[in-house]
């Protein structure tokens, strides 16, 4: 048969070159990305731009400023705050994926067939409330409350134990047990896609049990863990109500002070400012985190 | 090395025994405390009563709250829903450049303090002149429940054989009649499960109804002006009793759905070469 | 194109020059092609040759880039799949999940607004046809896969369309079913004696099925004819090659008529050979090509007026038939020969000298 007619397409220029189904995939998704953008990406540029302005009682001056970030980063209250949060946000991710990771590895190398069950059990807690929870850890860490009741109780200590409550220690254990989830969830799932017959492969190749778990399945499911620790690290840091509930003076975190600054004290280009350090500070320390991570099974490997 | 892996498949299961217990013990302690005849939650208890959940009953201010926290419920669950399928449906059924970045964008309010959603809403909001009210709760909520809705239904979506419509169309049904007869009954499952994780999430969300809910109240904000008498304490707890029974009911539904819905695309995928 | 369907018989579908093109990738390239009324017909090729976009073109499915496709002489541009008279049953059959077999059968009857009797009735007709008659209760996923496959083909039967399109219906069956399903297949379209298109990638499928076998390779149609004609007279190595094992053999042109060409090949001598379909002189060089079974061992002091020795050098045993590679000498690559084992075939020791006989009218000139 002769094909001789055929001729190479017109060249078209790039975005034309889009085919039918292309556009009919980005005609579909539009309406949500576009909710997004109007409703999170705009808004949240809005706080960029008050970040550079100033206000005096209820008028705003539009001129371009940096003092709201020099308040910020240099005024020993908010540095104090900041540290703080980051390091309880820092503390909590690390703890919570430390402990995620052999749950995650329990239901996915030994879950069997009651994977999605114990699944769901682990989500179930999450779904209670997030105010419940918190309260739940006030009723449990307070002066007469479970725990020091329970430990006089069994005698282990003779009278109430006064850090418990009102604390940072308080804070951490509350968003430990709040964010657990979300941090099982994404090492899950990484382990799950890990093709098991590359352990074995590991084990024929001669790697025990340990090594085989250091050279292979961590490595290996580092997307989920770097998942889980960027899913609690960078909300956590924004977290008002556990401090607030659970925290006392000693516990109170950056949030508190961005609250205050949207309420009574009314100064929104300084709440802007310092939700924006606050964000590009966390989001250094979890790419900082990121890169250890790798390096660091880089180095196991 | 069987001594090891003996070691380990021992030790696995107590700690996730152990890590299930300290997930479910403060929960659990708000409904043993919601019967306790003391006010002060504190062991030992002091005896079984039910007044506290009498309490409730009656109470104007906690009613209305709980009116506004399910009109804003079901709101964002269905736009979120909405919004949901066209996300999900976009991704799973169609490959185009800028998928992951958009994806990307939805997911986003999943890796973001709740406190910026709120604040910048917010100053939106006053920016435009515009009142704080449940509409801008709504808005928000619809945010945060885009990432888990699109994930539910994406999930649902992926089983689902695209020749479902094509045979349905060569059988001489119209895009509507397809729609009504083949699409939406077979993605149901995974759409009333979207519907209802959104809509606890949104009934348990505290932060952003707290900067935008304005003087109308939603169910969180309410017992958070409860937690400042430390005698309604009790009150609280009964409450928060029955909303975790109810996120619970909920929950159990939505996760039979979507196994129900795994089970059938799953078989019917099955054949493929 | 060589036709050999009845000249009373009328086309149902004409391609002409259909194009279509993904972006910037060319699926299809010019493709013309008949298919009379009644014909069971074949697109065979490997996976990526354009065969299931062809067909999901003729379904309605796209729209072609160029040219046209005109089913029982209405021409099809522009009409969308709920609007044709072709029904098809797909690849993984579709088989819609939340309803039973006979909603699934029924589905297309509906829009049709027939009265209730006369649906049943046809959606019975068509389960009994499919031997389905009693499962019509059953839901999509408590059916076996040969089962699916039935539903399916009642489902576009029942539409009683003028063509219907099968893509690949048979891959997803295991061989013995497989097997069983073409026998039913075939003996399915010489009942209802509608057209069929057949889409497959199996060889075997299509030349035990079809009354005529297009292959297709990189979007376009290599050769077009009855299923013997294209097994015994490929027009190049790449359709030879792919309808099953065939040796190949260089030659040299000595003569060239209008219909034929006279060879010279090295061991078979001077032979005459039709003139491969589409033959452009491309020099003097030419591939020959003959089919291991049309090679036969020769016996003891058995002779034939053609032979050609050799010494066999490796020796695959199948069941049924062996197959010798036996080395020529003066032959650049060693000649493959299947025997049957009836006469102990697989008993000839490795390395021992042997005969071969051949038909001259077996070697078939070839296109590279």
């Amino acid at each position: 048969m002769p094909f001789a007619g055929t001729r190479p397409p017109a060249r078209r220029p790039r975005w034309k070159r889009l085919d039918p189904e292309e556009v009919r995939g980005i005609r579909l998704l539009s309406p949500t990305f576009l909710y997004t953008l109007a409703f999170l990406v705009g808004p949240v540029l809005l706080v960029v731009a008050y970040s550079f302005w100033t206000q005096t009682y209820l008028t705003f001056d539009h001129t371009f400023t940096l003092e709201n970030y020099r308040v910020a980063l240099t005024e020993p209250i908010y540095r104090d705050l900041l540290m703080r949060s980051l390091y309880i946000s820092f503390i909590v991710s690390l703890v919570t994926v430390i402990f995620a990771y052999p749950i995650a590895y329990y239901i996915s190398f030994h879950g069997g067939s009651r994977k999605s069950l114990l699944l769901f059990l682990i989500t179930i807690p999450f779904w209670t409330g997030y105010l419940l929870r918190v309260m739940a850890w006030k009723v449990i860490l307070g002066y007469k409350g479970v725990l020091n009741t329970g430990l006089i109780g069994l005698g282990i200590v003779d009278k109430p134990l006064e850090s418990l409550l009102f604390s940072s220690t308080a804070v951490i254990i509350t968003l430990i047990h709040a964010w657990a989830v979300f941090a099982i969830l994404p090492i899950y799932v990484s382990l799950e896609k890990l093709d098991r017959s590359l352990l074995e492969a590991a084990t024929d190749l001669g790697d025990g049990p340990v090594r085989r778990f250091l050279r292979v399945t961590l490595p290996l499911s580092m997307p989920g863990i770097i998942g889980a620790l960027l899913i609690v690290m960078i909300p956590t840091v924004g977290d008002f109500v556990t401090p607030k509930l659970v925290g006392g003076t000693e516990g109170q975190m950056i949030a508190n002070a961005i609250q205050i600054q949207f309420g009574k004290a009314s100064n929104w280009p300084l709440g802007s400012a310092l939700t924006i350090t606050t964000m590009m500070i966390v989001t250094l320390m979890a790419g900082a985190s990121v890169l250890v991570l790798r390096s660091l099974v880089r180095w196991m490997r | 090395m069987t001594l090891l892996r003996k070691a380990g498949a021992s030790w696995l299961p107590i700690y996730a025994g152990l890590y299930l217990l300290f997930l479910y013990l403060p929960v659990l302690l708000l409904p043993v405390f919601s019967v306790n005849a003391s006010a002060i939650p504190v062991f030992p208890l002091k005896g079984l009563t039910f007044d506290w959940y009498r309490s409730l009953a009656g109470n104007d201010a906690l009613i209305n709250a709980l009116w506004n926290s399910l009109l804003v419920g079901v709101a964002s669950a269905l736009l979120a829903t909405v919004l949901g399928i066209c996300a999900a449906r976009a991704i799973t059924r169609y490959r185009f450049r800028g998928r992951r970045p958009m994806t990307a964008v939805i997911m986003a309010p999943l890796f973001l303090p709740e406190i910026i959603i709120a604040i910048s809403l917010l100053m939106v909001a006053m920016q435009l002149g515009l009142g704080l009210s449940l509409i801008l709760v709504i808005f928000g909520h619809v945010l945060i429940c885009l990432p888990y809705s699109a994930t539910v239904l994406i999930s649902g979506f992926e089983g689902f054989d695209p020749s479902f419509e094509e045979a349905s169309a060569d059988l001489g049904e119209t895009a509507f009649g397809t729609l009504t007869r083949v699409t939406l009954p077979i993605l149901m499952p995974a759409i009333i499960s979207s519907l209802l994780v959104s809509f606890t999430i949104s009934l348990d969300e505290f932060i952003i109804a707290f900067f935008l809910s304005g003087s109308e109240p939603t169910l969180p904000i309410y017992i958070w002006g409860q937690l400042r008498f430390p005698a309604k304490l009790p009150g609280v707890l009964a409450l928060g009793t029955l909303m975790l029974l109810a996120s619970l009911l909920l929950l159990t539904f939505a996760e039979m759905l979507r196994r129900r819905a795994a089970k059938r695309t799953q078989l019917d995928g099955g054949f493929h070469a | 194109m060589l036709d050999t369907v009845s000249a009373a018989s009328k086309p149902m579908i004409e391609i002409s020059g259909l194009r279509k093109s993904f972006g910037n990738f060319e699926a299809l390239k010019s493709i013309s092609l008949n298919v009379q009324e009644g014909e069971f017909f074949s697109l065979l090729g490997p996976s990526g040759c354009g065969k299931t976009t062809l067909l999901r073109l003729l379904a309605g499915f796209g729209e072609q880039t160029a040219g046209t496709i005109a089913i029982d002489g209405q021409d099809m541009t522009g009409r969308p799949a709920n609007r044709r008279p072709t029904n098809m049953v797909f690849q993984s059959y579709a088989i819609f999940p939340h309803m039973n077999v006979e909603e699934n059968v029924g589905y297309g009857l509906k829009r049709l607004k027939l009265d209730r009797q006369e649906e049943q009735r046809r959606v019975r007709e068509a389960l009994d046809r499919v031997e389905l008659g009693a499962l019509g209760k059953r839901r999509a996923n408590e059916l076996s896969g040969g089962q699916r496959q039935r539903v399916a083909l009642a489902r576009a039967l029942v539409m009683r369309p003028k063509v219907l399109l099968l893509d690949e219906p048979l891959s997803a069956l295991d061989k013995k079913l497989r097997e069983q399903m073409q026998v039913e297949l075939r003996h399915l379209q010489k009942a209802v004696g509608i057209t069929f298109i057949l889409v497959t990638h199996d060889q075997y499928e299509a030349l035990a099925l079809s009354d005529r076998v297009a292959i297709m390779f990189d979007g376009q149609v290599a050769q077009v004819g009855t299923p013997k004609d294209i097994y015994q007279n490929p027009v190049s190595r790449k359709v030879a090659d792919f309808l099953g094992g065939m040796n190949f053999v260089d030659a040299e042109i000595a003569e060239e008529n209008g219909v034929s060409l006279t060879l010279d090949a090295a061991g078979f001598g001077r032979v005459r050979a039709p003139k491969p379909q589409g033959y452009q002189s491309m020099g003097r060089q030419i591939t020959l090509g003959i089919r291991p079974e049309r090679l036969r061992v020769l016996w003891d002091d058995d002779q034939a007026e053609h032979q050609i020795g050799g010494q066999v050098i490796d020796r695959h045993y199948f069941g049924e038939v062996t197959q010798l590679i036996v080395e020529i000498p003066g032959f650049k690559a060693p000649l493959a020969v299947t025997e049957t084992n009836d006469f102990g075939a697989d008993d000839i020791p490795v390395g021992s000298a042997i005969r071969l006989a051949y038909d001259p009218d077996a070697l078939v000139a070839m296109n590279d």
